[in-house]
Formats: structure tokens, sequence, C-alpha cells
């Protein structure tokens, strides 16, 4: 019997640059430099985006300007467990309130603005969560067509509930969805379409995807200042591509907030691995989580894009992770005690904040950078009915003992909230392993040196 | 029968297993890559037929004929007691035993 194999993945594969580049309208070549690096600061400036401009763009879309509230009751709850004089102020932007119902419209918005421009007739991209809403919703209002192609189900047709409800909304915009099995190959039938329909790639990794969340950390910066006459001392923000902590801490600085720590946060999903089809719906989080946000922050050029925007090593001074448990018991606090129903998956930054505020001065600030809305198949009851349906147990506990796919533990009582430092010394170590048999220039070492926010001598004994 | 320009939801395998990456965890290497997508039905067909769809924004697809006119399933799910229990111990946790 002769099996006829098909080469289509392989053939579209090996078109990836030439498909990429028609899709973005930018020539990444320009900012190759010889050797192993680009430069990343004149790629992120040569768009013809300034500070103000986005602004302009954003506020005439219903994006930015969201509000910020201190979380009082929260703050409160958090100093029961802090030693005296301890127990930061916890802030919040409520990014909710983003046309869309997230931060991500800050993102798509420049895309659609890109590809308005630029005259493509349509804009694509390859999400399963808010951004996916966020692009369909700039696109209606732009007048441009829209795909959204999203990693969805598993083998028996079983999808996770989030992402059921994200379908709806792109398709509530006027966005026509596609749904695919799990695996990597979602990045084939992406090209696929943008070779087919000549869309704009609206990727999240494109400057425009990263430039545009530069207003949010601006933002913070000056609402900060003009309540306390301070910067916050710590800005949290939920990672899992790179792209919210790059943008955030990029227009902190740009304010002039150049001290203010930039802590990242992810849900531990360790040992879940996110191309296996029995994994999948394992998990309560589909972002937002150690299984994107390690493996972009030490391989950023893993994305849609030849050069990521996104690098969050170059910013993130801590990363920090909570336990899926851990999201819940603050989603809901934030509901009963703020009286704000958000998230959950947007909470992530909220549960490291109520641990880390404890070991922080009474003084200090805290900003959690973000909610998101939360409703049918994204709450936390349906993510819970859910992980209960497919064998994941729930109970009270220590949320340290969780182990994702297994169980889901419950703080027993707020006490046991706690967050847990992953190493960043081991992160940057696992960026240079794949320069380990290079051999690197004095501009080579440089380039590492600002990828990983270190000095050269850091670099060399990390590769040691 | 279903209508030709009904509203429809069609399933298509674009790989096979052995056509798929080759880096993939072991389950994943034995199920096919499939897609779900909907649109409008070019001529009328029969549920399971292989059809031909215009997409929403314009594109031919074809596949499997699996749902007329598909719903949205996605709800808050069954009710979790523990969410109860959750809201008692923030609420025990801040205002103590005598928070009823």
């Amino acid at each position: 019997m002769v099996i006829i194999v098909n080469n289509a993945y392989q053939d579209i594969m090996n078109q990836k640059n030439e498909i990429m580049k028609k899709s973005v309208g930018l020539d990444y070549e320009k900012y190759e430099l010889d050797g192993i690096g680009f430069d990343f600061e004149l790629m992120m400036n040569d768009q013809g985006y300034d500070i103000e401009r986005i602004r302009k763009i954003q506020s005439e879309n219903m994006v930015g300007n969201t509000p910020l509230v201190e979380l009082k009751n929260i703050t409160k709850y958090a100093r029961k467990y802090a030693k005296k004089g301890y127990g930061a102020r916890i802030f919040l932007k409520d990014e909710a309130a983003n046309i869309s119902g997230s931060f991500k419209a800050r993102r798509a918005v420049l895309s659609v603005n890109q590809a308005k421009e630029l005259g493509y007739k349509g804009v694509i991209a390859a999400t399963s969560g808010n951004y996916g809403a966020a692009v369909a919703a700039l696109a209606a209002k732009a007048g441009l067509e829209c795909i959204i192609v999203q990693e969805c189900f598993d083998s028996n047709n079983i999808s996770q509930p989030e992402i059921l409800e994200k379908a709806r909304k792109c398709e509530a915009y006027g966005a026509e969805v596609i749904q695919l099995s799990v695996g990597p190959e979602l990045f084939y039938s992406f090209l696929k379409l943008i070779d087919d329909t000549g869309y704009f790639n609206a990727s999240l990794y494109s400057p425009y995807g990263v430039k545009g969340i530069e207003t949010l950390g601006y933002e913070v910066a000056n609402d900060v200042m003009e309540l306390t006459n301070k910067f916050p001392e710590a800005v949290i923000i939920t990672n899992a591509g790179g792209g919210n902590l790059t943008g955030t801490a990029r227009g902190l600085k740009d304010a002039g907030a150049v001290n203010t720590q930039i802590i990242g946060a992810s849900v531990n999903l360790y040992g879940l691995h996110m191309a296996s089809d029995t994994d999948f719906n394992k998990k309560s989080f589909t972002t937002g989580h150690t299984g994107f946000g390690i493996p972009f922050a030490v391989f950023p050029d893993r994305s849609d894009v030849p050069r990521s925007a996104a690098r969050p090593l170059r910013y993130m001074d801590r990363y920090l992770m909570v336990n899926q448990g851990s999201v819940f018991f603050m989603t809901e606090a934030l509901a009963i005690l703020e009286g704000m129903e958000r998230g959950p998956a947007g909470n992530t930054s909220l549960a490291v904040a109520f641990s880390l505020a404890q070991t922080m001065k009474d003084t200090d600030i805290i900003v959690v950078q973000e909610t998101e809305y939360t409703g049918a198949g994204k709450h936390l009851l349906p993510q819970l009915s859910f992980a209960r349906k497919n064998g994941v147990e729930i109970k009270f506990g220590n949320p340290l003992e969780e182990v994702p796919g297994k169980n889901i533990i419950f703080p027993k009582d707020g006490s046991y909230l706690k967050h847990q430092d992953i190493n960043m010394d081991e992160l940057k170590k696992s960026y240079l392993k794949r320069y380990r048999d290079t051999k690197l220039t004095v501009q080579d070492y440089k380039y590492l040196a600002e990828e990983l926010m270190i000095n050269i001598d850091k670099v060399k004994d990390l590769m040691k | 029968m279903i209508n030709k320009g009904s509203y429809v939801r069609i399933r298509k395998t674009l790989l096979k297993p052995e056509e798929r990456s080759k880096n993939l965890p072991i389950e994943t290497t034995k199920v096919p890559f499939k897609m779900w997508v909907k649109g409008f039905l070019t001529s009328d067909a029969d549920l399971f037929d292989i059809v031909t769809i215009k997409t929403i924004t314009g594109r031919i697809e074809t596949g499997r004929l699996k749902e007329a006119n598909p719903p949205y399933k996605h709800s808050y799910g069954d009710f979790i007691p523990e969410i109860l229990t959750l809201r008692d111990i923030i609420k025990k946790d801040m205002y103590g035993d005598n928070c009823e």
C-alpha cells in the first residue's frame, strides 16, 4: 500500500519569511546588526508612533484613559498578614473599561490603524484570547475585514469555555473565527490564511502590538503621581507573550518612572505541555501562565514575526508566580470586597500583589495594571466547573502544593496566599543557551547585555 | 435537508497524524489536526455531507457539514459550592466570625 503524505505543511513553512514580510508591511532586515543582534530601539521608534500620537489614536477609538482605583479593602486584607509598618497600598488599573473589555485594545488599535493606512483590506490575528476580541472590535470600527484564528479544541472536540466565549465575542463584532485543534501547526494555518487573503498580520509581537501598551505604563505613572505625588514603587504585570510587560515598562520609563520595579506575574502551570492534546483541557487558565511566559521570555523570537517587539527580560526586575487557586481566590475577593467582578485570568497580577504587598512598606504603592471583562465561559464558575468535569480536584489547603492538571487548591485562608519567585538568573541562562556554540563579538555581547538587563561580565558569567 | 444559503458549521482535517509537525508530544502525534469554521452553504446538503461554504469574509472552504444555525452553548457551568466557602473565608478573614 502506498501512503500519500502531502507536504503542504513543510511547503508553507518554507515560505514563512516571505509571507510574513508582506503581511506586516515592515522590513525587518533594516534593523539587523552583524552577528546575532538587531537594533531594538530603532525598530520600536521607526514606525511613526510616538506617545502623543498613540494617545490620540487610542482616545478616538475608546481605548485608554481607564480608571485607576485604590483597592482599600484588599489593601486592608493584605495588611492583616503583614508586620507593623508593612502592607503596600494596592491600586488597580481597570482596563476592562477599554472597548472590547481588556487592555488588548491598546495593542489592537495600532495594528488596525497601520493596516488601514497601508491600504490592507483586512486584518488577521492568531489568538484564543482577549486580543482577538480587541482586533475584531477595532477592525469593525475601522471598516476592515477580520479573521481570528484560535487554538480551541482537543481531539475529542472539547473546548475551553473561555475560548468559546472569545469566539462568540469576535463573531459579535462581525469577524470570521477559525477554530483549530491543539498543536503548533496553528502557525501553518495562519500563514496559509495570510497568503490566501493578503490581510495584515495584526501580530501581538510587531512594534505596533507592543507600542500600543506604552500608554498604559504612561497613564499608570501619571495617574499615581497625580494622586500621591510620587511614582509607584512597583507595577505588577501579568506575563505571557511578554508584550504587556515590555510596553508597560517602556511607558513607565517614558513618563519618568525609571525607579519603579517592573514585576512580571504568571499562573504556575509547570508540568502541563502546551502542545499536548490531553493537557489542553486540564488547565484553568489559557493565558497569563508560565507555559507561555517562560518560553517567550527566554526566546522572544519564537513568535510569529522575525523579530519580536515583546522582550520582557529587557525590563523585568522580578518574575513571580501564583497557583490557579490563588487567582480564583483573589477574583472572588475583588468581587465581594471591592464590588468589581472581573477576570479571572487578568487577576493573576492582583493575586501576586496581595502577597507581595505584605513584604513592602505601608507607604509604598503597588499598581496592578489590568483587569479584563468577565462573563459566561470566562468567569471562575465555568472555569471551575470545566476543571471538575475534566477530573481536576478542587480543594482548600496550601496553594503551594497545587499540581497543575491534577488539582486546584484554594488558600484555606488569606495567610496561605503566597507568591513564588522564578529565578531570574536561570531564565537568563536559558536565554543564553542557544548562543553557547556561537563565536560572539564585542557587539554581540553588548546586545546580549541589553537583552538581559545585565553587564557584559555577567553575560559571560552566566554562559559558563 | 439543509438549504443552500443556510448558516452552518463545518469540520475539516487539515493534517493527518503522519503529516503533522515533528516536534509534538506523543499524544498529539496520534490525532489529526482539524479545523472548524462557519459560513453559508453554497448548495443544498444533508448533515455529514462534504460541502462547500462561503465564510463571512467571502472565503470558500470545504469540509464535513456538522451543524446548521450553530448555537453558542458555553455558559456559567454547573454551580461549584466551594465558591460559597471561598466567600465565607474571605469575609471571616476580613470581618471576623460575626459577619452574618
